[in-house]
C-alpha cells in the first residue's frame, strides 16, 4: 500500500492535492471493473437477486408477477415430480463427487510420475472435457444400446449373460449417465490434481522414506495432507457440477424413461421455459441454490476447522 | 513465468519434459521395473477406456446404417464409407450451424478477453474503496449455477427483446465472474514493484494495463481465450433457451435436431458428431499448453 508515498515528491505535501490524487486513483482504478461490472450486475447479480422475488409470485408469460408468499414452496412439498428430482440429483451426487474424486486422484498420482508417453495419457484423459456433451451423449447412447450395442457385445465377453439396458430402463439409466458423468470430467479433476501435486516437497517424501514408510503410508501421511487444499477446492467444484447437471442427462435421456433421471435443473427447466410457469420454477431454483450454497458452506467450515 | 506455470512444467506436453526443465531430484518417483510395467498397464487401459468412444464414433462414422450394430462389433470398417463425409452435408444445414457457432464463439471470445482481463487489473493492481468485497460477490456467484437464475434471465431477455437473436448468448457469455477470477490470479503473481515503478515514470494505470500487463499476460489470455472458445462451442443449454428459430441453431442445436429426424441413420449421425468434434479436437491440440495452464491457474487460490 505504497500509494501515499507516489505523489509525494511533486505535491510538497500538500493534503488537498494528495487527497485528489489519491481519489483520481481509486476512481481509475474502479474505472477497471465498471464495464465488466455492468455487464455481470445486470446478467447474473441482477437475476440472482430477482430469483427470490420471482419465487414468491405466480407469474406466467402473459400475466403479471402476482405476490402469493410461499405458495409455491408449501406446492413443492406435496410435488411428487419434485420429490424425484431432488432425490435423483442426490442419487447422481452421491456417485459422481467420490467416483470422480478417486478416479482422478488416481490417474494424476499416476501421471505424476517419470513414465513415457505421460504427455499423450494427459491429453487422453482430458480430451473428453473439451469435447460436446452432445456428441458424446450421443455416442455414448450408441454404444449402451440394449441389444447390439458395443457395450453389452463387451460384456457379453466376459461372461454377462443378461447384460443391463442402460439407457432404456429405469434401474440402469442412472448409472449410466454417471459413468459418462465420471469419464467426462475425470480428465479436468486430474489436471487441477497433478497442478496440486507437484506442490508436494520431494524432501518430505524421502523423509518419510528414509523413516522406512511403506508407498500406502506415505500417500496417506505425507501426499494425502499436502494435497488438502487441492481435494478441498475439487469437492467444491464437483459438488457444484452434480447439482447442477443438466446437458449430459437432457441429450442422454431426456429426464428417463420416466422420471428415473429427471434432475433439478431439468425439472426448472421444464416448469419455466417448457411451462412457462417462472414463479415456481424460481421457487425450484431457490432450492437448487439453497442446497449448493448450504453444501458449500458447510465444506468450508469443516475445511477450516481440519486446518486450525 | 508464475509459479502455478512452472510447477506443471515437468509434466509438458511433447519433448519439454525431456529437457532441462525435468528435475533430477525427483529421482525418488522412479519406480522400480516390476511397478514400471506395472504403471504402464494401468495407464495403457486407462487410455484406451477414455479414448474408445471417440475411435468408436470416428470408425461408426466410416460405417453403413447397420453396419454400426454389428455383431460382433466392427472396430475397423471393411469398406469406409466416406461417401458419408460427402453426405451430412447435403441432407443437413451443417455449413450454417458451424457458421453461427464460430459467430457465437469468436465474439464471446472476444468480449471476455476485454472486460474480464480489464476488469482483473483493477482487482489484482489498483486500489478502489469496496474493491474487496466487490471481488467476493464475484466469487460468490461463481458458485451459484447458471440454472438456478437462468428464469429471471430469461424473462430480462424477453423484457428487452433479446431471445431468438444471437445477441442474448452472447450477453449471458461475455461477462463471467470466471474469466475475471483466472486473470486475476495471474496478474496477482506479476510483482506489485513492476506497477509502482511504471507509476513512478508517470505512466497512467491504463498505460500500466495496456503497456506493461496486457503484454506479460499473453499466456494467461490464452488460456482464456481457449476455454472460452471451448465452452461457448459445446454449449447446448444456452442455444436451446434463446436460439429457437433455425437459422440461428449452432451445431449443438443442430446435431440433436440431427438425431431426432434421422434416428435411424446412425453411421450419418456419428459423422455428424465427429465433424462437430473436429474443430475442438484441433483448437485443443494446438493450444494444448495454455488449457493446462488455465485449468491448474483456476485451481489454485489467491
Amino acid at each position: 500500500m505504497s500509494t501515499t508515498t507516489v505523489g509525494g515528491p511533486r505535491s510538497t505535501g500538500a493534503d488537498r492535492t494528495k487527497r485528489w490524487y489519491r481519489a483520481r486513483r481509486s476512481l481509475q482504478g474502479a474505472s477497471f471493473v465498471l464495464p465488466n461490472f455492468l455487464g455481470f450486475g445486470l446478467l447474473t447479480l441482477g437475476p440472482v437477486v430477482a430469483l427470490f422475488y420471482i419465487s414468491f409470485t405466480n407469474w406466467n408469460v402473459f400475466g403479471k408477477a402476482k405476490w402469493i408468499g410461499l405458495d409455491n414452496f408449501t406446492r413443492l412439498l406435496g410435488d411428487a415430480s419434485f420429490h424425484r428430482a431432488l432425490l435423483n440429483t442426490l442419487y447422481y451426487s452421491a456417485f459422481h463427487i467420490p467416483l470422480t474424486l478417486v478416479t482422478s486422484l488416481g490417474l494424476a498420482l499416476l501421471l505424476n510420475r517419470k513414465l513415457r508417453g505421460v504427455a499423450f495419457f494427459r491429453t487422453a484423459a482430458f480430451f473428453p472435457y473439451v469435447t460436446s456433451i452432445v456428441a458424446i451423449a450421443i455416442a455414448w447412447n450408441l454404444l449402451f444400446s440394449r441389444d447390439a450395442g458395443p457395450i453389452n457385445q463387451i460384456l457379453g465377453l466376459f461372461g454377462v449373460d443378461d447384460p443391463p439396458g442402460w439407457t432404456a430402463s429405469s434401474t440402469w439409466a442412472m448409472p449410466a449417465v454417471i459413468i459418462v458423468g465420471v469419464w467426462r470430467e475425470m480428465g479436468y479433476y486430474m489436471l487441477l490434481f497433478l497442478a496440486g501435486l507437484q506442490t508436494v516437497p520431494p524432501e518430505l517424501h524421502e523423509a518419510a522414506r528414509i523413516d522406512g514408510a511403506n508407498a500406502w503410508a506415505r500417500f496417506r501421511n505425507v501426499t494425502l495432507p499436502c494435497l488438502r487444499p487441492t481435494t478441498f477446492f475439487v469437492t467444491v467444484m464437483l459438488t457444484i457440477g452434480s447439482f447442477k447437471v443438466f446437458d449430459l442427462i437432457l441429450v442422454m435421456t431426456n429426464g428417463g424413461p420416466g422420471q428415473s433421471t429427471l434432475v433439478l435443473s431439468q425439472y426448472i427447466y421444464q416448469k419455466g421455459l417448457v411451462e412457462n410457469r417462472f414463479g415456481y420454477a424460481s421457487a425450484i431454483s431457490v432450492v437448487l441454490f439453497a442446497l449448493c450454497m448450504l453444501v458449500t458452506v458447510v465444506q468450508f467450515v469443516i475445511n477450516r476447522r481440519r486446518n486450525a | 513465468m508464475t509459479a502455478s506455470h512452472t510447477a506443471l512444467d515437468p509434466a509438458a506436453p511433447g519433448a519439454a519434459g525431456a529437457g532441462p526443465a525435468a528435475p533430477s531430484g525427483r529421482g525418488g518417483t522412479r519406480l522400480p521395473a516390476p511397478g514400471k510395467v506395472l504403471g504402464y498397464a494401468v495407464l495403457v487401459v486407462a487410455a484406451a477406456g477414455l479414448l474408445l468412444p471417440f475411435f468408436w464414433m470416428v470408425s461408426s462414422s466410416l460405417k453403413t446404417a447397420n453396419g454400426v450394430f454389428a455383431i460382433p462389433v466392427t472396430w475397423f470398417p471393411e469398406s469406409p464409407q466416406w461417401a458419408n463425409y460427402v453426405e451430412i452435408w447435403r441432407i443437413s444445414d451443417m455449413l450454417l450451424w458451424l457458421k453461427n457457432t464460430v459467430f457465437l464463439s469468436v465474439v464471446v471470445t472476444v468480449l471476455q478477453l476485454l472486460t474480464g482481463s480489464f476488469a482483473a487489473y483493477g482487482f489484482a493492481k489498483a486500489r478502489f474503496p469496496g474493491r474487496n468485497l466487490l471481488f467476493l460477490v464475484y466469487i460468490g456467484t461463481i458458485a451459484v449455477p447458471w440454472q438456478a437464475y437462468m428464469i429471471p434471465q430469461f424473462i430480462m431477455m424477453s423484457e428487452v427483446g433479446l431471445t431468438n437473436t444471437p445477441w442474448a448468448v452472447i450477453a449471458l457469455q461475455a461477462f463471467s465472474a470466471f474469466g475475471v477470477f483466472l486473470m486475476r490470479q495471474y496478474y496477482l503473481t506479476i510483482p506489485d514493484e513492476l506497477c509502482e515503478a511504471a507509476r513512478v515514470d508517470g505512466l497512467s494505470e491504463y498505460g500500466i494495463y495496456f503497456r506493461i500487463m496486457l503484454p506479460l499476460s499473453v499466456p494467461a489470455l490464452a488460456s482464456l481465450a481457449l476455454l472460452t472458445f471451448v465452452t461457448t462451442w459445446n454449449d447446448y443449454l444456452g442455444p436451446l433457451i434463446y436460439l429457437r428459430d433455425p437459422d440461428l441453431w449452432t451445431i449443438q442445436l443442430g446435431l440433436k435436431s440431427f438425431v431426432s429426424e434421422y434416428n435411424a441413420e446412425h453411421a450419418l449421425i456419428m459423422t455428424g458428431s465427429v465433424l462437430s468434434v473436429v474443430p475442438i479436437a484441433v483448437v485443443f491440440l494446438l493450444g494444448q499448453k495454455y488449457f493446462v495452464q488455465g485449468v491448474a491457474t483456476s485451481g489454485l487460490k489467491g
